[in-house]
């Protein structure tokens, strides 16, 4: 059964269509790898299924609400259900990490203090930071803050995980790491992984089904397998790393002899 | 003559949005602020209303105290040059302490309260929307006007009355010290001076057009600040935009009470 679904849905920008006209399902406890290029709209799409922009047209279900035209209470419970690790972390940094962590349990939850202090260290032990909690995010390395926002993520034990380019300004090791843990999370918790990536190796590491979007469209929607054997030439030219178009010497030669002959140098 | 009406068209439709931009933000603030009140709202924005009194408010008395004497001197010494020749010199008590409480009082607060904290309150959230940690309020089911702009509202609408008051103090005190060294006037009687000068009603004026000018140092801070887009350049320009517009409507505001005051015989 498909815990988010996404129908016709179609966002602009100033009159320029991102997306256009997408549909997409996905089923409880699989792991969703949306990947593209830059500029392909898979930001965009993470944004409309985290409820953070209104679409032009279409409609997102999450659990069966749409979340384009729910109230915003409704929103905000849905959401309680939805942890998020962005791509630049978006840990606060005026906080420990620990109170990171502790924030949605103080707020969202009638927790006692010491059974908040014991699932925050539980959670910062799950990816590796148990020792790191009365830092504040500023003391961290990159990959340490990505695990504090996962740590972050999971606070409220979410039906859906969404990772924001979680590779993203890593080193491979780093960036294997963290693929790791989401494949362990996902194990650990049985919960719905979207992955938002350009990164081939994470995405053919983690996922169960990749979206591959180019334009705001997508090109296709399948297994691992099913990508990899894809004939789609911008599938093939993105997975085998084909250049669009370089500057070569020829065509700055004739760059520079047209400027040379404007009328404008000769004058 | 299109060109020209065009711009003026894209002028007005700016600035139309951007007064829409700050009434729709006063009305979820105002709706929020009951959060941040003690033992009926939420304990952690009464916390963080409190840190920002003491950021808003204690941090600034030297300034505005300083600003205030300051002034007071100015006032005191500009009148009593043109006092004296007719033989008026008592009524720079009259002119210290009427020009303070309705006036000077009210708007040198504002004036160091929008250096120091508008400008504070425009970073502050110009970078969380830069570091998209707004975004990760609104995920985790937070609302940002409630847990960012509330505290701050709260926090200015107590303290900068607050502020104009010890100003009032300050200013009329120089009067007090120029007239002793001036004209040998001892302090009971340049206190007997100033209470039969002062009505309620310039008390009550002033403390009306405190919380107005709290409300917009506050409310334009925070808008330009939700309205960052980009990187720390735009946080930069936001700021500046923060203390040069609010400083603006706050000159505005304060003529617009001032005339009103004046025309409903308050003055």
């Amino acid at each position: 059964m498909a815990i988010i679904s996404i129908r016709d849905l179609v966002v602009e920008y100033d009159g320029r269509r991102v997306l256009d006209g997408l549909s997409l399902d996905i089923e409880a406890g699989e792991t969703m790898v949306l990947l593209g290029g830059s500029g392909s709209g898979k930001s965009t799409l993470l944004r409309q299924i985290l409820g953070l922009e209104r679409p032009k047209s279409g409609s997102i279900s999450m659990k069966g609400v749409d979340i384009t035209r729910c109230s915003q209470a409704e929103l905000q419970r849905l959401r309680r259900s939805v942890g998020v690790a962005f791509q630049s972390a978006a840990l606060f940094n005026s906080l420990s990490i620990e109170d990171n962590v502790a924030l949605a349990l103080r707020e969202h939850t009638a927790l006692a203090p010491a059974i908040v202090d014991l699932v925050v260290w539980m959670k910062l032990a799950a990816v590796g930071l148990s020792e790191f909690g009365k830092l504040h995010p500023q003391e961290l390395s990159g990959g340490m803050k990505k695990r504090a926002a996962v740590a972050r993520a999971l606070a409220l034990d979410p039906e859906i995980l969404v990772f924001d380019e979680p590779s993203a300004g890593l080193d491979p090791i780093v960036a294997a790491e963290l693929d790791e843990l989401i494949l362990f999370l996902k194990r650990a918790s049985q919960m719905t992984v979207i992955v938002v990536t350009h990164e081939l190796p994470s995405a053919f590491r983690i996922a169960d089904r990749i979206a591959m979007l180019y334009q705001g469209s997508f090109l296709a929607v399948g297994t691992q397998e099913e990508i990899r054997a894809s004939q789609h030439p911008r599938i093939r030219q993105f997975l085998d790393r084909v250049p669009d178009s370089t500057a070569t010497v020829h065509t700055v030669d004739a760059y520079i002899e047209k400027y040379v002959q404007s009328p404008e140098v000769k004058s | 003559m299109a060109t020209f009406t065009e711009k003026v068209g894209k002028s007005t439709l700016e600035h139309l949005d951007y007064v829409g931009g700050l009434s729709i933000q006063l009305w979820a603030t105002i709706r929020a602020l009951g959060a941040a009140l003690p033992f009926t709202g939420n304990r952690y924005r009464w916390k963080a209303s409190i840190v920002q009194m003491l950021q808003i408010g204690v941090e600034a008395i030297p300034m505005v105290g300083l600003m205030a004497l300051c002034s007071g001197f100015i006032l005191a010494m500009q009148g009593a040059s043109e006092l004296r020749r007719l033989g008026a010199l008592q009524l720079v008590i009259n002119l210290v302490a009427m020009g303070f409480t309705r006036e000077l009082g009210p708007l040198i607060t504002a004036m160091a309260v929008s250096g120091r904290s508008g400008s504070a309150f425009s970073a502050e959230i110009g970078t969380m929307m830069v570091t998209e940690e707004v975004d990760a309020l609104r995920v985790m089911a937070f609302d940002p006007t409630e847990f960012v702009l509330a505290p701050k509202y709260l926090a200015a609408l107590i303290v900068v009355p607050c502020l104009s008051v010890l100003c009032n103090v300050c200013g009329i005190v120089a009067g007090g010290i120029f007239m002793f060294f001036s004209t040998h006037l001892g302090p009971g009687l340049y206190l007997h001076g100033v209470l039969t000068s002062i009505k309620l009603r310039d008390v009550t004026a002033g403390l009306i057009k405190s919380l107005a000018f709290a409300t917009i140092i506050v409310q334009v801070g925070c808008l330009e600040g939700f309205r960052v887009r980009g990187g720390p350049e735009a946080v930069g320009r936001s700021t500046t935009a923060a203390v040069v517009k609010s400083t603006f409507l706050v000159i505005v505001a304060d003529a617009v009470f001032t005339a009103i005051f004046y025309f409903t015989g308050g003055h």
